[in-house]
């Protein structure tokens, strides 16, 4: 195989991780740093032309090619895994800026109980309390360590938002039950469909704390820390599934790569699909560099001193597997690390709703909304309820487009075509409104991944296999909190009411969020995780893992802002301290 | 080479030009005199006539407005066969095929082009039959994956943007008051709480000034 000429730094992925971390390290050092990226390029530019649901929404351009690679799945560890043939509860981007280019730009923090989930629940509820066969842990950092790269995040990406605790003092119209900020939100909240308005009055009138939702998609022109500009969002609605038009949401082609390519220190290669990382094991253990498939089809060695592994979830963890890098996970025997602590998100439409009124829905943005977390985390007492943890509902006007939506219709109208139908679906069309939970998934000793014994990628490697499944906690959060949206959809005087009906086995088909985590997670100890704290390998030092792979489980909030404060957290640590004396920082 | 088929719509089967108005009712403006006859890329002439029919009793033309008739269901599905979409060039299609829950999604191994080819022949005729027959007709298939994918591929046909061939004079984002890929609501996003605002729908090439390619006619 064809050795390339060496380089500092080799990141693998150009997403949000990857390129965060080559804009960091390519301006506040000299390495030279290469990021391969196995999808096309791509710039914010592109956009103006992309406004077509059929293509973007429907046929989902901006996502990776299943046909080349996908995952399999199957609900425990008895059961024969089958590939996911095509898209569905996850939506996982290809290409420059990766799902960073299509993502709704909902930035609320994490709660800072998530991080120590284990030692507070167990303080508070007792040791029996965690659900049998759980297997949450602590990540070995806290949330008052971790704010002010928070912080770094919201200044980065601009969020519009109204903060509820400012160091410490509780703010009425902001969420009251947020983890402390060290200062405001950079921009003011977003405009508010009117669904939101009739959500903030109702759960108002019921004595709930709803506040607007944390917004990347900003409401006002701002300039970063950066100095990078970008204007006020229109609310055009093509946000989900789609890059920004007017560059008003925060996306890593508008605010990542402007700043790369002017630095001659930092190299993309797009069309490189990474196949193996390459390590010793003696004398000292250290990753050596990468391989990959180049554009014309050429499996090449690429050389580095340190590797930065920036992809997703999936393939973070399956490049470990494929590497023989640390020892699989065995649910079994509980031995292993890699693979362990899969965890997706609950989202559920609790309460699909049908009002008398017109709601304008195709004006909205995929963050403009109204939220409410009275039910998140451990905000309401457990100890009489069959659950723990919570989540936070959600009212939002993402912009609705008809192919996706046409045709929701109360369950008292019972035919699927034809003059009826139509006339009703038409008739309900605009009047229709949807109160979402998005709620905290726990980590459990049955959920993992590892490589699939049958079906191979394009390349003739093994799939990765997802073993993944709902249980009776994720269950009976949903049931506990389908009524709440319901009684406040009732007070925003809907006509009639669908409720969700409840979780069953997890549905590979129902888009429910591209949140997955886990699989090569973080920790206090290599006992039990892959990567330290600061998301360095435990044994090979020289090699870094990013993104919602190093979370040992799931929380309630959309992960990308806790994301990229662990890639500034890790970026300081890398030029602060390793780049000086490499070594292990934990 | 593939031998050209045509469909061929009469001014009375296409209903004329639709216009556009605030009460969401679409009204006739005028009817074309000349019967149009459209170059198919997938399906034969008689394939195409099955088609139109069916996606006709799926979204019918009737007194709640347009239908799959007059937005040109038929033409968006058959170009959409012909491209990537109807050959699964982005599924994973690797063996084995095995059966499986709803919940891990369709896992068969024929693509869209062979589900229609397939599912068209238990539809023989079904372009001269009474609109009673022809919905009887569709009971009988209406659980199928055929019918499922018919469906959808219709509802994506009434409201796509018109580049696909489908939504013809926007007929599809009248009939719900959707207006199209509009560049900024910045202004009316909070002045219309309550009632409705329902701007005059444009073409993703009438916003943006360009010609865009669609998937469908990409190689």
């Amino acid at each position: 195989m064809k050795a390339l000429p060496a380089v500092d730094v080799v990141i693998v992925g150009g997403g949000w991780t990857g390129l965060l971390m080559a804009k960091e390290l390519g301006y506040r050092s000299s390495q030279s740093i290469l990021v391969l990226e196995r999808g096309p390029s791509r710039e914010s530019a592109d956009y103006a032309n992309t406004m077509d649901e059929l293509d973007y929404a429907i046929r989902l351009r901006m996502m990776q090619d299943l046909s080349q690679e996908t995952v399999t799945l199957r609900h425990n560890a008895n059961k024969r895994a089958l590939p996911l043939r095509q898209h569905g509860a996850f939506l996982p981007g290809a290409g420059v800026g990766g799902s960073g280019e299509h993502w709704n730009a909902q930035c609320p923090r994490f709660l800072p109980d998530c991080f120590e989930l284990l030692t507070q629940t167990n303080d508070k509820y007792g040791p029996k309390a965690l659900p049998d066969g759980h297997s949450v842990q602590d990540w070995g950092i806290t949330y008052d360590e971790l704010e002010p790269f928070y912080t770094r995040v919201d200044r980065l990406l601009g969020v519009s938002g109204k903060a509820g605790n400012l160091r410490g003092k509780q703010i009425d119209g902001g969420n009251i039950f947020e983890g402390w900020r060290s200062e405001e939100y950079p921009t003011p909240p977003t405009k508010m469909p009117y669904f939101a308005v009739l959500f903030r009055d109702a759960a108002k009138s019921l004595g709930y704390h709803p506040y607007p939702a944390p917004s990347a998609t900003i409401s006002q022109s701002y300039t970063n820390p950066d100095g990078i500009s970008r204007g006020a969002c229109t609310y055009c609605g093509f946000c989900t599934r789609f890059g920004c038009m007017v560059g008003a949401k925060a996306q890593p082609t508008n605010l990542l790569l402007p700043i790369i390519q002017k630095r001659k220190n930092i190299v993309l290669r797009t069309g490189a699909w990474v196949r193996r990382l390459l390590f010793d094991s003696a004398p000292k253990p250290v990753a050596r560099g990468v391989t990959y498939i180049d554009d014309r089809g050429e499996e090449v060695f690429q050389p580095a001193a340190l590797v930065i592994l920036a992809s997703w979830t999936f393939n973070n963890t399956r490049l470990l597997l494929l590497s023989k890098i640390g020892e699989p996970y065995d649910p079994a025997s509980g031995r292993g690390t890699v693979g362990r602590n899969l965890t997706h998100q609950i989202s559920v439409p609790s309460a699909t709703a049908f009002y008398s009124e017109p709601l304008n829905r195709f004006m909205g943005s995929g963050s403009a909304g109204m939220l409410m977390s009275d039910f998140d985390g451990d905000a309401f007492d457990h100890r009489t309820l069959p659950f723990l943890r919570g989540g936070h509902f959600a009212a939002r006007g993402y912009g609705f487009q008809p192919i996706g939506s046409f045709g929701v219709l109360p369950r008292s109208v019972e035919t699927t075509w034809g003059s009826e139908w139509k006339k009703a679906a038409v008739s309900y069309y605009d009047r229709t409104g949807t109160i979402n939970f998005t709620g905290e998934h726990l980590a459990y000793k049955s959920n993992f991944m590892d490589l699939d014994p049958t079906y191979k990628d394009k390349l003739g490697d093994p799939l990765l296999r997802l073993t993944l499944d709902w249980s009776e906690n994720e269950r009976n959060m949903v049931d506990f909190t389908t009524p709440k949206a319901v009684e406040i959809a009732r007070a925003m005087h809907a006509e009639e009411i669908n409720p969700f009906g409840g979780l069953r086995d997890y549905d590979a088909t129902r888009y429910q969020s591209t949140h997955v985590q886990g699989g090569t997670i973080m920790g206090g100890s290599p006992v039990q995780s892959v990567v330290n704290p600061y998301l360095q390998h435990w044994q090979l030092p020289n090699l870094f893992i990013l993104g919602g792979s190093t979370f040992p489980q799931n929380a309630s909030a959309n992960p990308t802002p806790t994301i990229l404060a662990f890639v500034y957290r890790t970026a300081d640590a890398l030029v602060d301290s390793y780049l000086k004396k490499p070594g292990p920082l934990a | 080479m593939r031998r050209r088929h045509f469909l061929t719509l009469s001014a009375a089967t296409l209903g004329g030009v639709l216009v556009y108005s605030l009460d969401r009712k679409a009204s006739l403006l005028s009817s074309t005199q000349k019967p149009l006859r459209l170059p198919l890329r997938f399906f034969t002439g008689t394939e195409a006539l099955i088609v139109a029919a069916a996606a006709s009793r799926i979204f019918p033309s009737d007194d709640s407005g347009p239908g799959a008739r007059e937005a040109g269901v038929a033409i968006y599905i058959d170009r959409q066969l012909a491209g990537s979409y109807g050959r699964d060039r982005f599924r994973y299609t690797q063996p084995p095929f095995e059966d499986a829950p709803a919940v891990l999604g369709y896992q068969g191994k024929q693509t869209p082009r062979e589900i229609y080819r397939h599912g068209l022949k238990s539809l023989t005729g079904f372009d001269l039959l009474g609109p009673a027959e022809q919905d009887k007709a569709l009971q009988q298939i209406d659980s199928s994956l055929f019918f499922l994918l018919l469906r959808q591929n219709t509802i994506e046909g009434m409201f796509c943007d018109p580049m696909h061939g489908g939504n013809a004079g926007m007929v599809g984002w009248q009939l719900v008051g959707f207006p199209g890929p509009r560049m900024s609501n910045y202004d009316e996003i909070e002045k219309y709480y309550g009632k409705p605002f329902r701007p005059k729908p444009l073409t993703l090439a009438q916003v943006t000034g360009r010609k865009v390619r669609p998937s469908e006619d990409e190689p």
